[in-house]
């Protein structure tokens, strides 16, 4: 774990960039991370699965698997995909301001 | 009055929970209840073996009532919904079964349809899984014609049952080829949701090293989204495409259907949040699960069911007399992994411990961990006998307890 500056604000950080104390997030920080990642601006549907994931994280303790997003968020998995290129519970999950969601066992 | 259990599920979890309390309370004390759909037990690790010739369906099909010990009465019907207010289950037929303690064992199911165009033309022509019996059965013909060209094994998303199968599909795949003479003239694709071919690290290295000596192309991060029957050719969610011959498909997973009719049992999958070492279900507290219906963060395995077996027999006891549960279960899981050649590998890890090299059961062995050996084979070949004459009737396997064992492993920095 390191501290580093996102958007001139120190946060910590782990080795693949993800927050590791949600409480260091701003949105300023998650549009910079997102902007980083290829995000140029984040939408109001970016913002949905964004915010659905933090707050799942911090009411339960874990951020749900792509499958459970599609489900419950109201965003489908193939638009998803289109929103979050590559990886979209990892990258809403980086952009959300919480640890990298574990895979599945 | 006697004490009312209901358990939900006849198959690996349900059959040894209801042998197990049966046991444990006298008839006069407690009715036991067990529900299932339909009367066939199928022995799951031998659907592997189905689509090579190795195994025929018959051998691992049982009626499930015969695996149930007297004392215990088996509904055979499809569960409608559960009442958790009213402790009570609403089977499809109308009766109704209240209960004092409800044990969920009703599995994961398989859900090929959500996946666009899986299960449109090409279904079960060139597109197959082999983890139901009747896919199995197709699939064993399609191999015995196939003479060659792209062969594809696809995770579509996890969970799935048994993390290893697709893996040791594809070692099987590689060797019955070998054996016709046609691996020289296929190319051997396993793609897969996750960034390695298995979920923990140093298993995935050795793996992913048994792949590559197998020439077999690793496809990782790709997610299935759509599937192309006729032109043979499986997309994934980021416009990704892997053409096909024949695609052999672990589908998505999901909890039993009526977990979804049951509100506040089961999450957005239906599977049933679950407490990891006491196995009591998070919707009450007279509410437990086991096996692949639980959502515990280890592998659905019918190993990880045994092993909770007995904490979970004690602690729906403990619930019924009052007492504190005991939370001791450590999501001990235990596989073999077949390569091949008469030879397999054996993994053995829990929560905190991922699979490492040694030997199992102690650190005189006998059996290697993470190293192919016959003598792993020949212990996947004899667990079918452990698993109808011992797992099932909730009894121990000698020298094989719930913990997992650390005497033998080595740990690697």
């Amino acid at each position: 774990m390191t501290t580093t500056l996102i958007a001139d604000a120190p946060v910590d950080v782990d080795a693949e960039g993800f927050l590791t104390n949600p409480d260091q997030w701003s949105e300023t920080i998650a549009e910079a991370i997102a902007r980083e990642n290829g995000i140029p601006e984040l939408t109001d549907r970016h913002w949905l699965v964004v915010r659905f994931m933090r707050d799942r994280y911090l009411q339960t303790g874990t951020a749900p698997s792509i499958r459970a997003l599609g489900k419950e968020s109201g965003v489908p998995v193939k638009e998803l995909y289109e929103l979050f290129p590559k990886g979209p519970a990892k990258l809403a999950a980086k952009i959300g301001g919480i640890p990298k969601p574990h895979g599945c066992i | 009055m006697k004490t009312q259990i209901v358990i939900l599920g006849g198959g690996t979890g349900g059959t040894l929970t209801a042998n197990r309390l049966r046991r444990r309370f006298e008839p006069d004390e407690a009715e036991l209840h067990v529900v299932d759909r339909d009367d066939r037990h199928v022995y799951q690790p031998g659907l592997l073996f189905v689509p090579f010739g190795l195994a025929d369906p018959d051998e691992i099909v049982r009626p499930r009532r015969r695996q149930l010990h007297a004392g215990i009465e088996f509904h055979e019907s499809d569960v409608e919904s559960v009442d958790l207010d009213a402790g009570r289950v609403r089977l499809a037929d109308g009766a109704l079964l209240p209960y004092d303690a409800l044990v969920v064992a009703t599995g994961a199911r398989l859900l090929p349809e959500e996946t666009q165009g899986l299960t449109g033309d090409g279904w079960l022509e060139r597109v197959f899984t082999f983890y139901d019996l009747e896919g199995a059965v197709a699939l064993r013909e399609a191999l015995g014609r196939f003479a060659g060209g792209r062969l594809v094994v696809n995770i579509a998303d996890m969970p799935i049952k048994c993390p290893v199968a697709p893996i040791e599909f594809t070692f099987l795949a590689d060797w019955f080829l070998r054996e016709r003479g046609v691996r020289a003239k296929t190319e051997l694709v396993l793609s897969t949701p996750l960034d390695g071919c298995f979920t923990k690290p140093i298993a995935s290295k050795h793996l992913t090293h048994l792949l590559e000596e197998k020439d077999v192309e690793l496809v990782t991060e790709f997610s299935a989204g759509e599937v192309d029957g006729v032109g043979g050719k499986l997309v994934s969610y980021d416009g990704r495409e892997i053409p096909f011959d024949l695609l052999v498909t672990v589908p998505l997973h999901g909890g039993a259907v009526y977990v979804g009719r049951s509100p506040g049992l089961g999450d957005a999958l239906d599977f049933v949040p679950t407490d990891p070492h006491t196995l009591r279900a998070h919707a009450r507290e007279n509410v437990f699960a086991l096996g692949d219906a639980a959502d515990v963060p280890t592998s659905k395995a019918g190993s990880v069911t045994h092993f909770e077996g007995e904490l979970l027999e004690a602690n729906v006891a403990r619930f019924l007399a009052g007492e504190e549960l005991e939370a001791s279960f450590d999501g001990h899981t235990n596989c073999f992994v077949e390569t091949g050649f008469h030879k397999a590998l054996l993994i053995d890890f829990n929560y905190d411990t991922q699979p490492l090299p040694g030997r199992f059961p102690t650190a005189l062995g006998p059996l290697p961990l993470l190293r192919e050996s016959r003598l792993n084979h020949l212990g996947k070949l004899m667990f079918q006998w452990f698993y109808w004459h011992a797992l099932l009737p909730g009894r121990e396997i000698p020298g094989v307890g719930p913990a997992m064992p650390t005497a033998g492993k080595q740990h690697v920095a």
